[in-house]
C-alpha cells in the first residue's frame, strides 16, 4: 500500500501544475506601468495635426488611452464596444493611432464610427514603446494625478467594459 | 545498416548547416559593425513580446525591428548595456529579460530547480540505504534464468 503514495503524491502535484498551467495566459504580460505615473508625450492629433496634446494636459481628469490602429484586425472586434460605451462613460476617451497612416485612419473613424474625444498619433510607435504596448489593441485608465490604474492587454469585450472598466471610472471620476 | 546510419548523419549535419545559413541572411547591415554586434548581443537577451519564444535579435515583428531601433541609438549615444536593460524592464517588465533578476517574486525560478535536485538525491540516498539495511528476506528471489527449470 505505502509502495503507490509517492508516486500519486508526486502525480497529483503533477497534474496540479499542469493545470495552472492551462489556465494562466503567457500573453497577459503584467504591466510594471500600473502605479506609475503614465508616460509623458507630446503628440499631433489626428484630426489637426498642427494641434500636439501632452500628458500634461489631461492631468485633472480621468482619462481613457485606447491604443488602435486601422490595420489592426482585432481592433476591428473590439471598437463597436467602444462606440456603444462612449456615450456613458463618465470620462473621456482618447485614441492613440498607432503607427498607422492618417488617411487610413481617418477613414477608418468615418466608416465604423468616432468613439474618442481626440485620437493621438503615434506615427513612429515611440509613444507605443514608452507605454509597453506589444500588441495591439491595448487599453490604460489613468487617474487624475497622472498615474496608470488599470491595462488591458488585447481586444476589450463587453464583460471588461462592464465588470472592471466601467467601476474603476466610476470610481476614479468620483473619488 | 553502418552505411545507413553515416548517410543519416550527412544529411543531418547538411539541414542543419543550411538552416543556420538561412538564419543569417535576413539580418540588416549596418554600417559599424562593432556597434550591430552589441546591439545584437543585447538584443539576444531580451524576449520578443509579440512572440514570445524568440528574442528580440531573432524576431522579424514590427515591435521588434522598433526595439532595435531603439537600442542601437541609445548604445550610439554612448548609454551602457544596463541603462538599455533598465529602459527595457520599465517598460515591459522583468519578463522582457531572459535572465531575469533574483529577488522576491523570482526567487522560486532560481531556487527551484536546485531545491528539486536536492530532495531528489535525498530520496535516492535514504531509497539506498534503506535497501542495504534490509535483509535478504525482504527482496524477490532471483527468476531464474532459464525457464525450463522447475
Amino acid at each position: 500500500m505505502n509502495r503507490f503514495v509517492w508516486p500519486l503524491v508526486g502525480f497529483l502535484v503533477l497534474v496540479t501544475f499542469l493545470a495552472l498551467g492551462l489556465n494562466l495566459n503567457p500573453r497577459e504580460v503584467p504591466s510594471p506601468l500600473i502605479g506609475k505615473p503614465a508616460p509623458a508625450f507630446s503628440a499631433p492629433l489626428l484630426a489637426e495635426p498642427g494641434t500636439t496634446v501632452t500628458r500634461d494636459t489631461l492631468l485633472g481628469k480621468p482619462w481613457v488611452l485606447n491604443v488602435w490602429a486601422s490595420w489592426c484586425a482585432p481592433c476591428r472586434d473590439e471598437h463597436p464596444y467602444w462606440v456603444a460605451f462612449a456615450p456613458k462613460s463618465p470620462v473621456p476617451i482618447y485614441g492613440l493611432n498607432y503607427k498607422d497612416q492618417p488617411a487610413a485612419a481617418q477613414k477608418w473613424l468615418q466608416q465604423l464610427g468616432n468613439p474618442y474625444a481626440q485620437s493621438l498619433t503615434d506615427a513612429d510607435g515611440r509613444i507605443g514603446i514608452d507605454y509597453g504596448v506589444y500588441g495591439v489593441p491595448e487599453t490604460f485608465v489613468v487617474d487624475r494625478q497622472g498615474v496608470v490604474r488599470f491595462k488591458h492587454v488585447g481586444p476589450v469585450t463587453p464583460e471588461v467594459l462592464r465588470d472592471q472598466i466601467e467601476p474603476l471610472l466610476k470610481q476614479l471620476s468620483n473619488g | 545498416m553502418v552505411g545507413t546510419r553515416l548517410l543519416l548523419t550527412v544529411l543531418l549535419a547538411l539541414t542543419t548547416s543550411l538552416v543556420a545559413v538561412q538564419a543569417k541572411e535576413a539580418e540588416p547591415v549596418a554600417a559599424d559593425a562593432a556597434l550591430e554586434s552589441r546591439v545584437m548581443a543585447l538584443a539576444s537577451e531580451l524576449r520578443c513580446l509579440v512572440c514570445q519564444n524568440q528574442t528580440i535579435a531573432d524576431s522579424h515583428a514590427d515591435l521588434a525591428v522598433d526595439l532595435r531601433k531603439q537600442i542601437r541609438s541609445m548604445l550610439a549615444q554612448g548609454q551602457s548595456p544596463d541603462q538599455v536593460r533598465d529602459y527595457m524592464t520599465q517598460r515591459y517588465g522583468d519578463f522582457v529579460l531572459y535572465k531575469p533578476p533574483f529577488k522576491a517574486t523570482t526567487a522560486l525560478l532560481w531556487v527551484g530547480p536546485p531545491l528539486l535536485l536536492l530532495v531528489a538525491l535525498l530520496a535516492l540516498f535514504l531509497t539506498l540505504r534503506a535497501r542495504q539495511r534490509a535483509r535478504p528476506e525482504a527482496f524477490d528471489p532471483d527468476t531464474p534464468d532459464d525457464p525450463e527449470t522447475p
